[in-house]
């Protein structure tokens, strides 16, 4: 039988849209209590579908659980009680720093249930990626696994404020060290009764970091109203009903993982699962086919490695559970949208959106017309436009490229960056948000993704700051000078290209290329680790010293250099 | 330099791997635990994976050939140096 889409018709929705609608649809009375870890697991439960599938989980070691709504309501009360007893209390800053395992699901609505801020974290960072994020939260609680205390346990008495890092699966007769407690959950009785902690529309919620081109990454301040935006984005845009498997590939490092692969669903209700494994297609189809995955939400580069991966490995599972397909992360190409038409009898619909957005813009609706390669239109409620760069003013011609910009207002948008209200402030000009990507729009509405309006790589999705890799190749005892730059990339978009000078005296060798690409692999993350590193004598410098990425960046897209008036003379 | 047996290569291969990418020192890998399907490696450090490889056999593989599936294990590992290290 074919479901009606639940947004009906995405321009009758723009007629009378209000945000009150998801306002009444989940209950909510203006100034009461709003709070997301009651909203995705207590209201569910008294919904009537406390016995229902919340989480179906599978590690690549073929460990398989299942959670219900009322095991989810359990597990983050047991989680919240003894962050409590620990004496930890509203708004402090907990991290979460896990593999996709279930702990880490429920750990976010415990930390969210006592009324603290989550602050996940990717667990692929490197200390230094850890350390810097921590540091700037004043981060009183880490929850972990033993195999990432070694990252934790290096920068741990750096850390003033860090008072407790909690472990889920210490080993048994193995001492833990001064600040470290275990919580083995399966262990400690469940609790049934738990006050959750009446936060507020603005109480603040969740804390991501994103990196910019210059400076350390921020933090990006969410809000427990975020849920009105992220509860019908994800019933309007990935068309969830009741009866269906949701798979949502996103780490919860991210903020995709967490907007989507934690409240968007289970704030409606639905059964989703989880497999915490590295990409493969094989895998990735058999598990689609296992768990009958209805609507998939994946990105794009994992979309082209499935196409690398080729026809004939789709022809040999069973995919026909597959209904609606999202995509989010970086720009998805139009030959993506036309082979997923092809290969799964399904277009992949794809949405942008940012960690400071809070949830989905600019999507294609079903019921909509998909233009392959178009980001499509902007969410009902969302006003978006494109500036020009030089006046700020939206442009009125369609096709001509300016800034995505997008009118201040909507629930899930950020509160402020944490400890940096001038980075904020910078984000807004002529009462816009900017976004910091280039787009046009054409003459039916629809956007059309060009770029990053600054030096920020996208990397598979994942925003790394050139300035953050630079400073950490500079940390290498052979670098004396780096610049780094994004290089195009069939599966990941974009890559990291190292550019150094090395110290006097050091030769520049194959070893000393895998000993830099560790180094910073380590440190920072996988993601940061530059794919390709060219030695060089000098790197282009303005007059006054300063190294001018755009040069090098061109070399590397086969673009103009542009004016080079002041590059200094050889 | 002399040629090394497949156990010594494999051992180069698997020393390395436990040094760069295991984080629990009670983890262990064998010439059969999947790498990249698993987990352990990350996609980015193919690359990384590569240039040791190439490094150490003193070799040059293709960058066609250092797909997922063929550094999976470290028994694929090896099969693909094989074509290229005499």
């Amino acid at each position: 039988m074919r479901l009606l889409p639940d947004i009906v018709s995405y321009e009758e929705r723009l007629k009378s849209f209000d945000w009150s609608l998801a306002v009444t649809e989940l209950g909510y009375v203006k100034e009461d209590i709003i709070n997301i870890g009651w909203y995705c697991s207590d209201r569910i439960c008294l919904k009537g579908n406390a016995d229902k599938i919340a989480l179906y989980y599978e590690s690549f070691g073929g460990t398989e659980k299942s959670f219900t709504f009322n095991d989810v309501r359990l597990t983050s009360n047991t989680i919240g009680n003894f962050l409590i007893n620990l004496g930890l209390k509203n708004e402090d800053r907990i991290c979460l720093f896990m593999d996709r395992i279930p702990e880490l699901y429920f750990s976010f609505l415990g930390i969210l249930k006592i009324g603290a801020i989550v602050q996940p974290l990717f667990s692929a960072f490197g200390d230094e990626s850890l350390y810097i994020r921590l540091e700037n939260a004043q981060t009183r609680a880490i929850i972990t696994q033993r195999k990432h205390l070694p990252k934790v346990r290096k920068i741990s008495h750096k850390l003033p404020f860090l008072e407790y890092v909690i472990v889920v699966d210490p080993v048994k007769g193995k001492s833990l060290e001064k600040n470290e407690v275990a919580f083995i959950l399966h262990e400690t009785p469940s609790v049934e009764d738990f006050k959750i902690f009446p936060t507020r529309a603005e109480s603040p919620s969740v804390l991501h970091y994103t990196s910019g081109t210059t400076g350390q990454p921020k933090g990006v301040e969410h809000v427990h109203y975020s849920l009105i935006s992220q509860y019908l984005t994800a019933k309007w845009v990935l068309d969830l009903h009741d009866n269906d498997i949701y798979w949502c590939t996103a780490d919860p490092g991210w903020v995709t993982g967490t907007s989507y692969g934690i409240i968007g669903p289970w704030s409606l209700g639905i059964t989703q699962c989880v497999l915490d494994a590295g990409f493969s297609a094989q895998a990735w189809y058999k598990f689609i086919e296992k768990y009958k995955v209805s609507v998939w939400y994946t990105a794009p580069t994992a979309i082209r490695s499935l196409m690398k991966a080729g026809k004939e490995v789709v022809e040999s599972f069973d995919l026909s559970s597959l209904r609606h397909l999202s995509s989010v992360g970086e720009p998805l190409n139009s030959e993506a949208v036309v082979w997923s038409g092809k290969v799964f009898g399904k277009q992949f619909h794809d949405t942008f959106w940012q960690t400071e957005t809070g949830s989905i813009m600019i999507s294609n609706y079903i019921g909509m017309k998909i233009k392959p390669g178009s980001m499509g239109k902007p969410f009902p409620g969302i006003v978006g436009v494109v500036l020009d760069p030089k006046t700020f003013e939206p442009v009125p011609e369609p096709g001509k490229v300016g800034l995505i910009a997008f009118k201040p207002g909507w629930p899930a948008m950020m509160r402020g960056y944490w400890n940096n209200h001038e980075k904020y402030r910078e984000k807004f000009v002529n009462g816009w948000y900017l976004t910091g990507d280039k787009a046009s729009i054409d003459n039916e509405g629809y956007f059309w993704f060009i770029g990053r309006d600054d030096d920020v790589i996208n990397t598979a999705g994942h925003l790394v700051s050139p300035f953050e890799v630079e400073s950490a190749l500079l940390e290498h005892p052979a670098v004396a000078e780096s610049a780094v730059v994004a290089k195009p990339d069939e599966i990941n978009m974009e890559v990291v290209k190292a550019f150094v000078t090395l110290k006097p005296g050091i030769i520049p060798d194959k070893e000393l290329e895998l000993d830099i690409m560790n180094f910073i692999r380590r440190k920072l993350s996988p993601m940061a680790m530059p794919q390709e590193i060219e030695y060089m004598d000098k790197l282009p410098k303005t007059r006054s010293g300063k190294i001018m990425r755009r040069v090098l960046r061109a070399k590397e897209w086969g673009e103009e250099i542009g004016d080079v008036s002041t590059l200094e003379d050889d | 330099m002399e040629k090394m047996n497949q156990d010594e290569m494999k051992n180069l291969v698997l020393n390395y791997l436990t040094k760069e990418y295991l984080e629990d020192v009670d983890e262990e890998i064998t010439f059969d635990t999947p790498l990249i399907s698993s987990g352990y490696v990350d996609s980015f450090s193919m690359i990384s994976l590569l240039v040791f490889l190439e490094n150490t056999f003193k070799i040059k593989i293709p960058g066609s050939k250092a797909t997922p599936e063929a550094f999976d294990t470290i028994n694929r590992i090896i099969a693909l140096v094989n074509q290229y290290y005499v």
